[in-house]
C-alpha cells in the first residue's frame, strides 16, 4: 500500500500527512511535485494536503486545480483511483469538479483551529470501514473558509445516497447547529464521490494519529484505505 | 580628490536634510568626519536607517553588553547572526528569537503585525532552521473601547492570517490589557526553529569575487523609512500619516523562500546569507561585509523593481517583504539558479563581494554610494551613546501605597468574578482559536504554563516554551520586575518538567532620552541579567524597541521574556489540570501576601501601584529545582504557577481545565492570601501516598510546602469564601473575551 502527497508550493500539512502514514502507520509513500506530469504506477491512493496551494488569495484552490499535476491527478481519478482530500484538499477537490459543492467563507469569518466532534456517518466507505457504525470521534479542524454549500438538489442528492461520511456533532453524537464550527449546510464535515472513491473533509486526521499529540482517532482514516489493498 | 565630485546626490544635503531623516547635528557632524565630505543622498539616507535607534542600538548597546550572552548550550554568541542558537543534542540546535511590531502595529494592525510574523520568521530561516513553533506576547489597553478592539482585532487577524498560511504552528504567548498601551499597543513575535549543527548558514559575507544576489519578492516604494522614521520615534499627531511606512505582508512568498533558502544551505551554494528586515539593502549588504571587513559592489539597476522609476535612495531604504541578500559560491550559482526556479523565487544577481570594505553603489550608471561598511554597523563605527538617568518621581507615590492593610481584608465573591472575566486573565480562546497552532504535528500542548513542542528529528524529546513579562511589576519596580519576568519564564517552562536553558528578550521602553525611562531601562537589564545568571539562561539575542510612547505617556517598561526550554523524556511531561478524585493539593513555595501591582489591586484601587513582590533568586531557584526532581521522580501529577489573579486563579484554572472541583481550607481567608501575587509559588497535586515523601523532599531543601485540600467534586471550593460550581466559573472564564469583542 502506497500514498501519493501532492506538493503544491504552499502546501504546509504534506509533511504532516507524510510523516502520519508512514512514521506513525507504517505505510509507505511519496511526496508528487504540483510540476509532475506523470503519478507513478504503484501510488494506491493520493492524498491532497492542506495548506495554501498556491496562496490562495484568489479563492481557495482555485488556482491548484490549473496545475500540471492535477490533471494526472483528474484522470488517476477517472481511472477509479482512491483520493483523499484534506480540508485545502478538500478545497481543491471541488474546485477541480471531482466532489460537488464549495466551501466557503465560515460564518464567522474568521479562521478556526479547534477540536471537533464528527460522526462518522457511513462506515462502508474505503476510508472509513475501520470505524464502528456511529462512531464519535474527535479531530482537529484548521481553516478560514470551510462552510461546505451545495445546492438543495445536491445536498439532497448526498443525504439520499449516503454521501455525507462526516458531520459535525458533540460528543454525544448530536448534530445540531450549535456543534457546526463554520455554518456548513447540514453539518456537513466530509463528503464521498458517487463512486466512493473520493473523499473530501475539513477535519485534519493525520494531524490526530499519535497518541503524544492527545488523540489517534485519525489513524482509522488511513488503516481504512490500507484495508482496501490487503488481499 | 573630491570625492564628492565624482558621487551623485539626488538632492543637495546639509544639516536640515539630516535631521528630516532622523540623525541629530551631532551625529550629522560625526558623518562629515568620518567622510571626509558631504554625503550623498542616498549615502545620508542610508547613515539614518543605520545609524537609527532600531539597527544600531545605539542607546542600548552598552547595556546589553552587561547581560550574559554566552556559554551553557549557546552555539553563537547574541548578536553575531540572525537569531540565537542552541544546542539540544544529538547533532540538532534550535534557533529562536523574538522582535517587536509595535510601532507598525498601531497604525495598521493587520499588516503591521503580519509583517512582525514574516519578519521574525525570516530570521530563524536565514540560518538553515526550519519554523516549528511561534509565540506572540502583546499588549493593549482597556478593552473598553472600539479603537483596542479594532487593534485587537487587527493584530490577531494578522498573525493569523501570516503564521497559518506559512505554516508554522502558533502555540503561544501573552497577552495584558492596561491603560497605558492605549496608544502604543506591543506586538513581540517569537519564533523557534530547528538546524542540523551542520547544516547552518551564517550571516557573514565571504569570497572576494562571488555573486550577491538578491533572493524572492521585488523591491517597491513600501517601508521606506520604517525604521528610522516610525520605529524610532513616539507618536504623535502625524503618525497616522505614516501609514505608507508599513510593508505589506506575502505569507505564500515567504513560504516559498523558506523553502528555496533551506534547500539553498543544504545544498552548499550560500557562503552567506541575511534576511531584508528594517532598513532593506542597506542593512543586509553592509551588516553582511563589516561581519568579514569586506565590501560590496551593487547595481541597483538590475534590482528588481515593483517600480521602475524608483530612486537609489528608495531602492536602498524600501522594506519591502519576503526578500533575502545571498552571497553564493561563484561556481554553485547554476545550482543555485535551479532551486529557486524549481520553487518559482526569483533570484537577480545584484553584484559581486570586494576586498576594499566599501560598499559601492551604482544606479542609472552614476556611483551614488561609497561608504564604509564598519562605520554603518553596531559594533564599528555606529554610534554608541550613554544615557542620563533618574529615578522616576511616580515610585514615590507607587511605593507608598499601603497595601498591607488592603492584603488584611476578608474578599467577597463579586472579587472573584471580576478577576476571573478581567480580560488580561480570562481566556484567550478567541484569540488563540484563529491561530492553527497544529500544523507540522508537533504540538503536544498549548494550555498550560508553557506551550510543548515535540522534536520529531530526536525522538521522545521536546522544547517547551513560554513568553512572559508582567510589566506592571517592572513599572513599580524595574529591577524586580525584570528578574521576575525571567524567573516566571523559567518557572513556566519548569513546571511542563522542561530545563530553562536560554532566552531571547524584547524590550519595550519608552523614549531613552527621557531620563525616567532610561532609569528604567538600566534597572531592568541588571534585574535581567542577575536572574538569567542565577538560572544560567543566557541571553542569545533579541530585540530593544524604544519610544513606545504617545504624548500623554510612556508604556510601562516591558522587557518581555521569551524562554527555551528542554524535556528530555516526552513520558514525563508534566501539566497543570487536576487529575484524580481525592488528590492532595499543596503550594510550594515562598508566600508573603503581596499585593502591589496585583490584578486584585488594579479592581479594587483602579490602578497599578503599590510596590513590586518581593523576586529572591534563591527562592526561585530552589523552587524550580526541586520541582523539577518531583517532575522527574514522577511524584506529582499537575504543577501550576500562582501569577495574576493569585491563588483563587491559579484553582480556578487548574478545575476549569480538568473539569474537576476541589475543596481547599486556607489558614485564613483574606484578600492577600487568595489573590496575592507573591513570586515563587506552584500549587501542585499528587497521591496521597506521596505526600511524605514529598514534604520530606522540600523540608530538606528548606523549601515552604502547605497542603491546601483536595481534589474532587463539582464545584470550586474555598472553605468559608467560595462555593461555585466549575461549570459556571468554566461559562465565565471562557466567553469573557468572545463576550467583549462581539459586542
Amino acid at each position: 500500500m502506497k500514498f501519493g502527497i501532492v506538493v503544491f508550493p504552499g502546501s504546509n500539512c504534506d509533511h504532516d500527512a507524510y510523516y502520519s502514514v508512514t512514521g506513525n502507520l507504517g505505510y509507505s509513500a511519496e511526496y508528487l511535485w504540483h510540476k509532475d506530469t506523470t503519478i507513478p504506477k504503484d501510488i494506491d491512493c493520493i492524498i491532497l494536503p492542506g495548506g495554501f496551494s498556491y496562496g490562495d488569495y484568489l479563492r481557495c484552490g482555485a488556482i491548484a486545480r490549473f496545475s500540471p499535476l492535477m490533471n494526472e491527478v483528474i484522470k488517476f481519478a477517472n481511472n477509479g483511483g482512491y483520493i483523499i482530500g484534506i480540508c485545502n484538499g478538500f478545497q481543491i477537490l471541488t474546485e477541480s469538479g471531482l466532489l460537488p459543492g464549495t466551501l466557503l467563507r465560515n460564518e464567522n469569518l474568521k479562521f478556526i483551529c479547534k477540536d471537533v466532534f464528527l460522526k462518522v456517518e457511513n462506515n462502508s466507505t474505503p476510508f472509513t470501514n475501520k470505524f464502528k457504525s456511529d462512531s464519535i470521534i474527535r479531530i482537529p479542524i484548521a481553516h478560514g473558509e470551510g462552510n461546505y454549500y451545495a445546492d438543495d438538489s445536491t445536498v439532497e442528492k448526498l443525504e439520499n445516497e449516503n454521501q455525507i461520511v462526516f458531520r459535525y456533532t458533540n460528543e454525544k453524537g448530536v448534530a445540531d447547529k450549535s456543534f457546526n464550527p463554520n455554518g456548513s449546510i447540514n453539518n456537513i464535515a466530509g463528503i464521498i464521490s458517487s463512486n466512493g472513491r473520493i473523499l473530501g473533509m475539513m477535519p485534519h486526521p493525520e494531524r490526530y494519529c499519535d497518541d503524544l499529540l492527545g488523540c489517534s482517532d485519525g489513524t482509522s482514516v488511513f488503516h481504512s484505505i490500507a484495508n482496501n489493498f490487503i488481499k | 580628490m573630491d570625492k564628492s565630485k565624482e558621487l551623485f546626490s539626488e538632492l543637495e544635503v546639509t544639516v536640515e536634510t539630516a535631521k528630516e531623516l532622523g540623525l541629530t547635528e551631532k551625529e550629522y557632524t560625526l558623518i562629515l568626519e568620518i567622510l571626509g565630505r558631504t554625503p550623498t543622498y542616498t549615502e545620508l539616507g542610508v547613515y539614518s536607517v543605520m545609524w537609527s535607534e532600531h539597527c544600531s542600538y545605539k542607546n542600548s548597546i552598552k547595556q546589553l553588553k552587561t547581560l550574559p550572552r554566552s556559554g551553557g548550550r549557546l552555539l553563537v554568541e547574541a548578536g553575531e547572526e540572525n537569531a540565537g542558537l542552541v544546542d539540544i543534542g544529538h547533532g540538532y540546535a534550535i534557533a529562536f528569537k523574538i522582535e517587536s511590531h509595535n510601532h507598525p502595529s498601531a497604525i495598521e494592525p493587520f499588516q503591521g503585525a503580519a509583517t512582525g510574523v514574516g519578519g521574525i520568521l525570516r530570521d530563524i530561516f536565514t540560518m538553515g532552521a526550519r519554523p516549528i513553533a511561534a509565540l506572540n506576547s502583546l499588549r493593549f489597553g482597556e478593552l473598553d473601547n472600539s479603537r483596542t478592539k479594532y487593534l485587537l482585532s487587527g493584530v490577531v487577524h494578522g498573525i493569523s492570517h501570516y503564521g497559518n498560511c506559512f505554516g508554522v504552528p502558533t502555540v503561544g504567548g501573552e497577552i495584558y490589557f492596561d491603560n497605558c498601551y492605549n496608544d502604543n499597543p506591543l506586538v513581540n513575535a517569537m519564533a523557534v526553529g530547528i538546524v542540523k549543527t551542520d547544516k547552518t548558514a551564517s550571516a557573514a559575507s565571504s569570497g572576494v569575487g562571488n555573486p550577491v544576489m538578491i533572493l524572492g519578492s521585488s523591491t517597491g516604494r513600501d517601508g521606506i523609512h520604517g525604521a528610522s522614521l516610525l520605529a524610532s520615534r513616539e507618536f504623535d499627531e502625524k503618525t497616522a500619516d505614516m501609514r505608507p511606512t508599513v510593508q505589506v505582508g506575502d505569507p505564500f512568498a515567504e513560504k516559498l523562500l523558506l523553502e528555496a533558502t533551506i534547500e539553498l544551505i543544504e545544498a552548499g551554494v550560500i557562503a552567506g546569507i541575511q534576511d531584508m528586515g528594517a532598513a532593506g539593502i542597506s542593512c543586509s549588504t553592509t551588516e553582511m561585509s563589516a561581519r568579514n571587513k569586506l565590501g560590496m559592489d551593487i547595481n541597483l539597476d538590475v534590482v528588481p523593481l515593483r517600480e521602475q522609476d524608483m530612486s537609489a535612495y528608495e531602492i536602498m531604504l524600501s522594506e519591502s517583504q519576503e526578500r533575502m541578500l545571498a552571497v553564493i559560491h561563484h561556481d554553485k550559482v547554476d545550482k543555485a539558479v535551479e532551486i529557486c526556479n524549481k520553487w518559482d523565487v526569483p533570484i537577480t544577481k545584484i553584484g559581486t563581494v570586494t576586498d576594499d570594505g566599501i560598499i559601492h553603489i551604482t544606479r542609472h550608471g552614476k556611483k551614488v554610494v561609497e561608504l564604509d561598511a564598519d562605520y554603518l554597523v553596531l559594533g564599528g563605527g555606529a554610534p554608541q551613546y550613554d544615557r542620563e538617568f533618574k529615578e522616576p518621581e511616580y515610585l514615590k507615590e507607587t511605593s507608598a501605597y499601603d497595601t498591607d492593610s488592603v492584603a488584611k481584608h476578608t474578599p467577597v465573591v463579586g472579587d472573584f468574578l471580576e478577576l476571573i472575566k478581567s480580560p488580561t486573565i480570562a481566556s484567550k480562546r478567541w484569540i488563540y482559536e484563529q491561530y492553527d497552532s497544529q500544523v507540522r504535528t508537533n504540538t503536544v500542548s498549548i494550555k498550560g504554563d508553557a506551550a510543548v513542542v515535540r522534536i520529531k528529528e530526536i525522538p521522545g524529546k521536546a522544547i517547551a516554551v513560554k513568553t512572559d513579562c508582567n510589566s506592571r511589576y517592572t513599572y513599580l519596580n524595574p529591577y524586580n520586575g525584570a528578574a521576575a519576568a525571567v524567573a516566571e519564564a523559567a518557572r513556566n517552562v519548569v513546571c511542563t518538567g522542561a530545563k530553562p536553558v536560554a532566552i531571547t528578550n524584547c524590550l519595550n521602553f519608552g523614549n531613552p532620552y527621557d531620563p525616567e525611562v532610561y532609569y528604567q531601562f538600566r534597572e531592568a537589564i541588571k534585574g535581567m541579567g542577575d536572574a538569567c545568571r542565577k538560572f544560567d539562561t543566557p541571553v542569545t539575542g533579541g530585540n530593544v524597541s524604544f519610544h513606545n510612547e504617545s504624548q500623554k505617556f510612556a508604556v510601562y517598561p516591558t522587557p518581555t521574556i521569551g524562554m527555551l526550554g528542554i524535556i528530555e523524556d516526552v513520558n514525563k511531561i508534566m501539566t497543570y489540570d487536576f487529575k484524580n478524585d481525592g488528590d492532595v493539593i499543596a503550594m510550594v513555595g515562598f508566600e508573603n501576601c503581596e499585593l502591589g501591582g496585583s490584578e486584585y489591586l488594579k479592581h479594587f484601587a483602579g490602578k497599578i501601584t503599590g510596590k513590586a513582590p518581593v523576586m529572591n533568586l534563591d527562592n526561585e531557584k530552589n523552587l524550580q529545582d526541586n520541582l523539577l526532581e518531583l517532575i522527574d521522580k514522577c511524584l506529582i501529577k499537575s504543577a501550576h504557577d500562582i501569577s495574576e489573579g493569585g491563588l483563587a486563579i491559579c484553582l480556578a484554572e487548574k478545575s476549569i481545565a480538568s473539569g474537576k472541583g476541589c475543596k481547599v481550607l486556607l489558614t485564613e481567608n483574606t484578600v492577600g492570601r487568595i489573590f496575592g501575587e507573591s513570586q515563587s509559588r506552584v500549587i501542585v497535586t499528587f497521591d496521597a501516598s506521596n505526600q511524605n515523601v514529598i514534604e520530606n523532599l522540600c523540608k530538606k531543601s528548606n523549601l515552604p510546602i502547605e497542603i491546601i485540600g483536595n481534589v474532587g467534586g463539582e464545584s470550586l471550593v474555598i472553605d468559608g469564601y467560595l462555593d461555585m460550581p466549575v461549570n459556571e466559573i468554566r461559562e465565565i472564564y471562557e466567553n469573557a473575551i468572545s463576550n467583549i469583542m462581539t459586542n
